[in-house]
């Protein structure tokens, strides 16, 4: 009985496990793994990635998902950075990347709640018109020179860097959201039985509504610090990053069949990848062959994740549902 | 001596810290029906997954005309004329009956292109000759459940099954389609095939059982000749204990009428649809398979559309438009669908208990969660609901435990109406009986119950007054003095009606 309880210990943090032994390994693979400027480095490259793998977190969780959130990003980016270049008012520019990111989301909701449209191929369609506007705005190029608002990227407080607080901030937020609030608990609800959630009362095409609104927000945000760090609105920058967000969510454990996921798995899969393609950039791995092994071990790391759930979860099942639990 | 088609000797199956079956042996007789007894798990599933393969028993040996026999898999289960009728059914609702039919099987040329020729002739062969009116072409979703429920028992049985297996074939069929199940049962006896029958309900195994195997707690209790038993020692022998009235009805003064539906219609599901209930009151609605009480109800609970009708609480009008809007008003349904429904597989028991309540847990942008585990474990222990713990995942529960966390999510919401629909289906007797004793409690404390059932019985003996639907309309109503089965038979089969409406014409 006991082992039992420590194995179903283990199986509740392995993700956590995972990132440990992870991180032993790369300080011993290398020297320069261990050091603080390696790590801060690499909690600021992870900043926009993190913000997108909540994103994905929040619409997997609940039943959805969002293709279009690398395109939204450099939209909502640049059109901030051209509205800082005008105003140089750093408030107004990201009120701007908000309202970008909320209304391109707002479009997304309203397909995939008001008509059932699924969210892949919603989300498809803005992913193209998003970046589409993106490039016609700018004329495909890229808008230089940003002046102060590189501080939003690049920007130290203390030992500090900006982004890496603005996520810390976000963190917190996401994070009570989903174990603190009804909204939270609502998308659990929702992923896990939609038709369920909504005969218990819940407004699901409300929730729907919040949650495209949140991801909204989280893009634009991401778009901001992503053109920041670049010194650059680059229209065509993020390609791809719905991705990166997909990847850390899942391999944090979120469920892609919905209704499971936390923030903090979420974290340590962002956490994961990050490490991975650190150790492989510091120990001089080509990079075609970072984006084969990245790629093959994402999708192992998610067969062994299903493999020994579903397996602990049959035997459970079994065992109750056989044997009466005559408590 | 019978000749034996059977043979199970000395089963043994345990899953990691639980034995699920020790020492199981029965014999099942050739030619006849052979019921397998006892309550939600008590490893009936269990063992009849060890004979058709799914399951490897861990001791044991399993004898088919006395000869040794060793199934690993469901196909080698079928080479041995092992046939299966599960409780939950496995068909493919976008794909026609005949693909259903030869799902599997379908006949190919030596190219390995299907005969869709063949499969279309002897799909109509087939369906004729059982007197089945669907085309063979017909999508499956086009069909009821019931009538998927007769193709598939049906299929099953004309497979040259010597074994067939039966998990509780009738909890989604009508009675008249029962009473078709049961003729095509003596049909099949008389040709020597063996039927394990397992149903929690005892007046059909009754009708139909020559032998009676009980299990309890995965052991066999006992097996006998079914003309040696009577429903009542069967069901002691099941619980482990007496079961002193199985229906802990009380009557109760009844108060005013606290609920109304007044005239609700969806063209060609429903039509003038009124009934109204009494507080402290159990209203029942039966019926037929399809007569409408699930839609009336969905439909009252704001679920579905409906074209039109009132519905009036305490005497004034109310909007229901959405679930929300019925449970902001005390009303709740408890649906007769738990999988599609009710159930949130993937989430604990305290959540999906508190679901319907949560504003109760969050409020004021903060979460009250030890007040969520609390609420939740004092409904769980006046419930008496099994769980291991409260963060256990309700797909480990058994059916019976998981309709308890759904009462206790409506619970929860402090309702002043409950509208429970089929609340009793597929569990066992002694979770059933819970439910009865909880039901009694709820109408003790000033709340109203409308129930639907297709289970008579237990219409007869928990309600004060019954509703009887047929083809979409209320076609009578029966207070407590004047219940009988015939008497609602005749209603719910549209042979009588005494609905005031109808007089008046």
């Amino acid at each position: 009985m006991k082992n039992s309880k420590l194995t179903a210990g283990l199986q509740r943090f392995s993700i956590f496990i995972v990132l440990l032994v992870m991180f032993v390994a790369c300080s011993l693979l290398s020297p320069y793994f261990l050091t603080p400027n390696n790590l801060m480095n690499v909690a600021r490259q992870l900043c926009v990635g993190i913000l997108l793998a909540y994103a994905e977190m929040i619409l997997i969780v609940s039943g959805f998902l969002d293709l279009s959130i690398g395109s939204v990003l450099a939209l909502s980016g640049v059109l901030a950075v051209s509205t800082y270049k005008s105003t140089h008012v750093m408030v107004l520019a990201l009120l701007v990347a908000f309202l970008v990111g909320i209304v391109c989301n707002m479009v997304n909701a309203v397909f995939v709640a008001q008509f059932d449209v699924p969210a892949f191929i919603a989300t498809l369609g803005m992913q193209q018109v998003a970046r589409g506007i993106a490039l016609y705005y700018t004329g495909g190029a890229n808008i230089l020179q940003l002046g102060k608002f590189v501080q939003l990227g690049q920007g130290m407080v203390g030992p500090f860097p900006v982004p890496v607080l603005i996520v810390l901030l976000i963190t917190v937020i996401v994070w009570y959201l989903f174990n603190h609030t009804r909204y939270g608990r609502s998308l659990y609800a929702i992923g896990g039985n939609r038709k369920a959630a909504e005969a218990s009362g819940i407004n699901t095409k409300k929730s729907i509504f919040i949650s495209y609104a949140i991801v909204g927000v989280l893009a634009g945000l991401a778009g901001a610090i992503f053109m920041a760090r670049n010194n650059s609105g680059i229209p065509n920058g993020a390609v791809g990053y719905e991705m990166t967000g997909l990847t850390a969510a899942i391999v944090g454990g979120t469920s892609f069949s919905g209704g499971v996921g936390t923030v903090m798995g979420t974290v340590a899969g962002a956490f994961i990848i990050g490490f991975l393609e650190n150790i492989m950039n510091l120990i001089g791995v080509n990079s075609y062959i970072q984006s084969i092994i990245e790629g093959a071990i994402i999708v192992l790391a998610v067969a062994f994740d299903i493999r020994s759930k579903s397996r602990k979860q049959t035997k459970q099942i079994m065992a109750v549902k056989d044997e009466a639990p005559k408590a | 001596m019978d000749e034996i088609k059977l043979r199970v000797e000395g089963i043994e199956k345990s899953f990691p810290g639980v034995k699920a079956l020790s020492n199981i042996s029965f014999r099942v007789r050739k030619g006849t029906v052979h019921a397998l007894c006892g309550e939600n798990g008590a490893g009936k599933s269990t063992l009849m997954k060890v004979l058709t393969g799914l399951y490897k028993a861990d001791a044991g040996q399993i004898y088919i005309d006395e000869k040794p026999v060793e199934i690993r898999n469901p196909i080698q289960a079928r080479e041995y004329g092992i046939s299966m009728i599960a409780q939950e059914l496995n068909y493919v609702s976008e794909l026609s009956v005949e693909e259903n039919l030869f799902m599997g099987r379908l006949p190919v040329n030596r190219f390995g292109k299907v005969d869709w020729k063949k499969v279309r002739r002897e799909a109509i062969k087939f369906l004729k000759e059982e007197n089945l009116s669907y085309a063979p072409d017909q999508k499956l979703k086009t069909l009821t459940v019931s009538d998927i429920q007769m193709l598939e028992i049906i299929k099953a049985i004309t497979n040259n099954a010597q074994i067939v297996l039966m998990d509780e074939p009738t909890s989604s069929i009508s009675e008249r389609e029962v009473k078709l199940l049961f003729e095509k049962i003596q049909e099949l006896k008389e040709k020597g095939v063996s039927i394990v029958y397992i149903s929690h309900k005892m007046d059909e195994v009754f009708r139909i059982a020559d032998d009676i195997t009980v299990i309890r707690d995965g052991a066999v209790v006992s097996s006998d000749r079914a003309e040696d038993l009577d429903i009542d020692t069967v069901i002691a022998r099941m619980v482990g204990r007496k079961m002193e009235n199985v229906y802990p009805k009380e009557i109760l003064p009844l108060g005013d009428k606290v609920f109304e539906v007044k005239n609700f219609c969806q063209k060609g599901i429903f039509d003038q649809i009124s009934f109204h209930a009494r507080k402290g009151e159990i209203v029942g609605f039966a019926g037929l398979v399809g007569a409408g009480r699930t839609e009336v109800m969905r439909a009252v609970y704001g679920l579905d559309p409906k074209e039109s009708g009132e519905i009036l609480i305490d005497g004034k009008p109310q909007t229901i438009r959405r679930p929300e809007d019925a449970i902001s008003k005390g009303v709740i349904m408890l649906s007769e669908d738990r999988k599609e429904y009710g159930i949130i597989p993937v989430r604990s028991v305290t959540e999906n208990a508190s679901v319907a309540s949560l504003k109760n847990y969050f409020y004021g942008g903060m979460s009250h969660k030890k007040k969520e585990k609390e609420d939740v474990g004092r409904i769980f222990r006046k419930m008496n609901v099994k769980t291991p713990t409260l963060d256990t995942l309700i797909s480990s529960l058994s059916g019976g435990n998981a309709q308890k966390v759904l009462l206790a999510r409506w619970m929860l919401c402090e309702p002043e109406i409950m509208i429970l629909d089929e609340p009793t289906r597929g569990i066992d007797v002694g979770a059933k009986f819970e439910i009865y004793k909880l039901m009694t409690d709820i109408v003790k404390e000033g709340r109203t119950i409308v129930m639907v059932s297709s289970e008579l019985p237990e219409l007869i003996g928990m309600c004060d007054r019954i509703y009887v639907m047929c083809q979409g309309l209320i076609t009578g109503c029966l207070e407590r003095k004047d219940f009988s089965q015939e008497k609602i038979m005749m209603l719910a089969t549209g042979l009588l009606n005494t609905s005031d409406r109808e007089e008046e014409r």
